[in-house]
């Protein structure tokens, strides 16, 4: 055996030996604990059954909702800075402050550049008019890139919270959030989880002869509904201020409540949302501070006492999961930016197991068949091709294991259609053989020149299925995605299987003796 | 067609091969003569093709497309199309189609095309709700529920025909580039050729077209240039051997010297898909379905639609 055929017989080996090792796990289960390969084939929900969401990020209202909270934030440090009967308002993307006192304009512009640096002053033609602030560009681009990246991270730890066995969440095209749940057959629930905003904000309940009414709010109150106390929907009064937001929890828990309230959620708060908290309770002691999650009012319970402890307890009649989710989304904080959920896929659990099945059978008699014609038609050849092609599927669906990719039914319908297309090397090489064997060369001198000539039309004809994969990989999502992998890797398999796999086995018996004939 | 042993002799260069052969070697059709009668098959077949399209008011779309709502369910027996219909005659249900999926009237598909905004899942909570109160709970088991909003479809459109096109656009300046400008744009007319029959069969068929049915043309467009690669490089071949004969002579041999390959190939390649449309379910039957068509209409336009094209921009009468 020369050294360059030892060299390549080895390389065989190492792979298979290798292949090996990564498909256990995914043939037998459990694999045994020595084994140093532990991640079996993942499948894709069309083949497992579970949930997949589909959801839009709308980034423009992350920008807008950027803006409102300076909004909130500028209200508050001008009241606490005494410039005292000034409104800020958000008007598209800028925010404008009707001053009450003209007086105090450089003041408030001073306090604008020193506080929030990521707003402009626009500078105005009339020095008695409105100031107008406008969000810089740069943190709008900032913004930009960052909404879907803490979506995600946001979505993530709540579905971890949520537990589900290997939860997918990830990100898609520019704006769009991919969430897999394998075994979920009713994501009501968990779409619940997912979509909400979960903006928590701190109001007071508006009293006085200044509230107004539900129709006729006064100035400065705005309507929010929320639970009624016989269940039903009730509308409350409260300030348009918001004292306090959800940013400064640091964690909320499910609390068994009383009969009559059902379950109830503890918050804790940080330092900055402590010292805020005592504050507000100190001065409004006496007063109802209506919790609001995503503008709904959840509790307005009355003020007794300050509260300096740095903890709260929202009460709303909840059941226990529903405590559990408000707990889950106040601790993991508000998304950047609404979601619109664009596509819901759900697949049974018996379709994944029919699908599996089917895939399998299709595969069996494909490759039955395939393998057959190749042994009838080419005999000899056709017993290394058939070897090749074992090889080939072995290493395809190893390749699978080993990088962790999702074999989805698409998928299995690209290894079968792999089985028909890898053989065509084959083909051309052999038939390549034949002619050459029939000009009247020698078997060692036909091997030779049938690949050597069947090479190019191999190349060609490979490359060009490659580039229509890579396109389908650009186009596709999910399963698509893993058809345009399978036929990809597919391809890489099949050159080195069955060109330079089979080429070794030639090598190997011109080596060995005197060839006079050559079994194609 | 011989299937005797190979003889074994000493004298090497006196072997007799024998092989099993489908096509025996020195056969001479003459398919370049045959280009215009099969020029006049291929404009019926896409013609009729089109008409079906048209007659359908476009393709069969799934909800990928249009926006929607798909449950497939399976019921335990087998029961008539008629009474599904009839438990979805429901007011907050419009247009309903329910596809008997070729599974012993047992599966069925319903569809609810066009989306509402937002994602609602009400349609498929219509039509669950529809299905339990006429047949019980337990009598049928839910496959599937798919809802997609219809921004999606939308884009999906435009995605699909840039794929197919680019995919063309490569496959045609792939061969441009390795052989001759004439054979990229054999293999382009080739292969929108393909894409069109095949629609018109997917059409004729009534198959629903999806994401997946997409995935099946752009791999059709890849896998036909395979054969036209195949009789492409053996005519570049000959026509440096043969300086003397003119291009159809040489198209003619080519062609038949590579007519074995050239089905055995495809022929691999149909024998799988075969097995998958016929035994991989209902989930990918319409895409096993476009690749069936398109691997059989590749091979048949490799050999009389790319080579003649080629001819015909040679600007040569062929010599007959």
């Amino acid at each position: 055996m020369s050294r360059s055929v030892l060299y390549r017989v080895l390389l065989f080996v190492v792979l298979t030996a290798a292949t090996v090792v990564f498909l256990v796990p995914t043939f037998i289960r459990p694999a045994p604990a020595f084994w140093p390969w532990r991640q079996p084939v993942r499948l894709g929900l069309d083949l497992q059954g579970g949930t997949h969401l589909l959801y839009g990020v709308d980034i423009e209202q992350a920008i807008d909702n950027t803006v409102d909270r300076h909004v909130r934030d500028l209200e508050r440090e001008l009241h606490d800075a005494q410039i005292g009967a000034v409104t800020a308002e958000r008007e598209g993307r800028t925010v404008r402050i009707r001053l009450a006192n003209k007086d105090k304009r450089q003041e408030v512009i001073d306090l604008v550049k020193e506080r929030f640096p990521t707003l402009t002053v626009s500078p105005s033609q009339d020095a008695e008019a409105d100031l107008a602030l406008t969000l810089d560009q740069r943190e709008a681009k900032r913004i930009r890139d960052n909404v879907v990246d803490q979506a995600l991270k946001i979505i993530r730890n709540r579905i971890d919270q949520f537990g589900v066995a290997e939860p997918t969440v990830q990100a898609q095209g520019t704006d769009e959030i991919v969430v897999q749940l394998p075994g979920i057959q009713d994501p009501q629930r968990a779409k619940e989880l997912i979509g909400k905003t979960a903006l928590l904000e701190f109001k007071l309940v508006a009293t006085g002869p200044q509230a107004g009414t539900p129709e006729h709010p006064g100035p400065g109150v705005q309507v929010l509904y929320g639970k009624g106390d016989a269940g039903g929907r009730r509308a409350y009064l409260v300030e348009r201020r918001t004292l306090m937001t959800g940013d400064v929890l640091t964690d909320a828990s499910v609390r068994p409540g009383t009969a009559t309230e059902g379950m109830a959620v503890d918050f804790v708060l940080d330092a900055r949302g402590t010292k805020l908290f005592g504050e507000i309770s100190s001065a409004n002691v006496g007063r109802n501070l209506a919790i609001v999650l995503d503008n709904y009012v959840e509790s307005a319970p009355t003020i007794r006492e300050p509260i300096t402890g740095g903890r709260g307890q929202i009460t709303g009649r909840f059941d226990f999961a529903e405590a559990q989710d408000l707990a889950n989304v106040l601790r993991n904080g508000a998304l950047p930016a609404p979601l619109k959920l664009i596509e819901e896929r759900t697949v049974g659990p018996s379709l994944g197991q029919d699908s599996i099945r089917k895939g399998v059978l299709s595969f069996v008699v494909g490759s039955a068949l395939v393998v057959a014609f190749m042994l009838v038609y080419y005999r000899g050849g056709g017993v290394v091709a058939d070897a090749a092609l074992l090889l080939n599927v072995l290493f395809l669906v190893g390749a699978f294991a080993a990088f962790g990719f999702t074999l989805s039914l698409p998928g299995i319908a690209g290894i079968v259609l792999t089985i028909g297309m890898a053989v065509d090397a084959n083909v051309l090489i052999l038939e390549r053989i034949r002619e050459e064997l029939r000009l009247g060369k020698t078997p060692r001198a036909a091997i030779e020149t049938g690949y050597e000539r069947a090479w190019y039309a191999i190349r060609d004809s490979n490359v060009t299925t490659f580039c229509s994969g890579l396109i389908l990989f650009q186009f596709g999502t999910g399963p698509v995605r893993g058809f345009a992998v399978t036929l990809c890797l597919g391809i890489l398999t099949s050159l080195l299987t069955g060109v330079f796999g089979t080429r070794v086995v030639y090598d190997l018996l011109v080596s060995r003796r005197r060839l006079t004939t050559v079994s194609v | 067609m011989a299937t005797r042993p190979t003889t074994r002799t000493d004298k090497v260069p006196t072997v007799e091969h024998r092989f099993f052969e489908l096509i025996p070697p020195g056969l001479n059709i003459d398919f370049v003569g045959l280009r215009f009668k099969m020029l006049l098959v291929s404009w019926t077949l896409i013609l009729i093709g089109l008409v079906s399209i048209y007659l359908h008011g476009g393709l069969n779309y799934g909800i990928d497309f249009a926006g929607g709502t798909m449950v497939h369910v399976k019921f335990a027996a087998s029961t008539p199309t008629g009474d599904i219909r009839g438990a979805l005659s429901r007011p907050e249900l419009r247009e309903v189609v329910v596809q008997d999926v070729g599974q012993g009237g047992k599966e069925f598909q319903i569809r609810v095309l066009g989306a509402a905004e937002g994602g609602s899942t009400a349609i498929a909570d219509a039509i669950k709700t529809g299905l339990r109160d006429k047949f019980g709970e337990g009598t049928y088991d839910v496959l599937r529920v798919e809802t997609v909003g219809p921004k999606v479809g939308k884009d999906l459109w435009r995605d699909a025909t840039l794929a197919v096109l680019a995919a063309t656009l490569v496959m045609a300046t792939y061969i441009a580039l390795r052989f001759e400008l004439r054979f990229g744009i054999g293999a382009a007319v080739a292969l929108v050729h393909d894409v069109l029959i095949t629609l018109g069969a997917l059409s004729i068929a009534n198959m629903e077209f999806d994401l997946t049915t997409v995935a099946a043309l752009l791999t059709v467009v890849g896998y036909s240039v395979h054969d036209t690669v195949i009789v492409s490089d053996r005519i570049r071949e000959n026509m440096r051997k043969m300086r003397r004969e003119g291009l159809a002579t040489i198209m003619n041999l080519s062609i038949n010297e590579t007519l074995s390959r050239t089905l055995i190939t495809s022929g691999t390649a149909i024998l799988v898909t075969a097995a998958l449309f016929v035994l991989g379910g209902t989930v990918i039957h319409s895409f096993a379905f476009a690749l069936l068509v398109g691997f059989v209409v590749g091979t048949y336009s490799s050999i009389y639609v790319a080579s003649p094209i080629v001819l015909y921009l040679e600007g040569r009468k062929s010599p007959r």
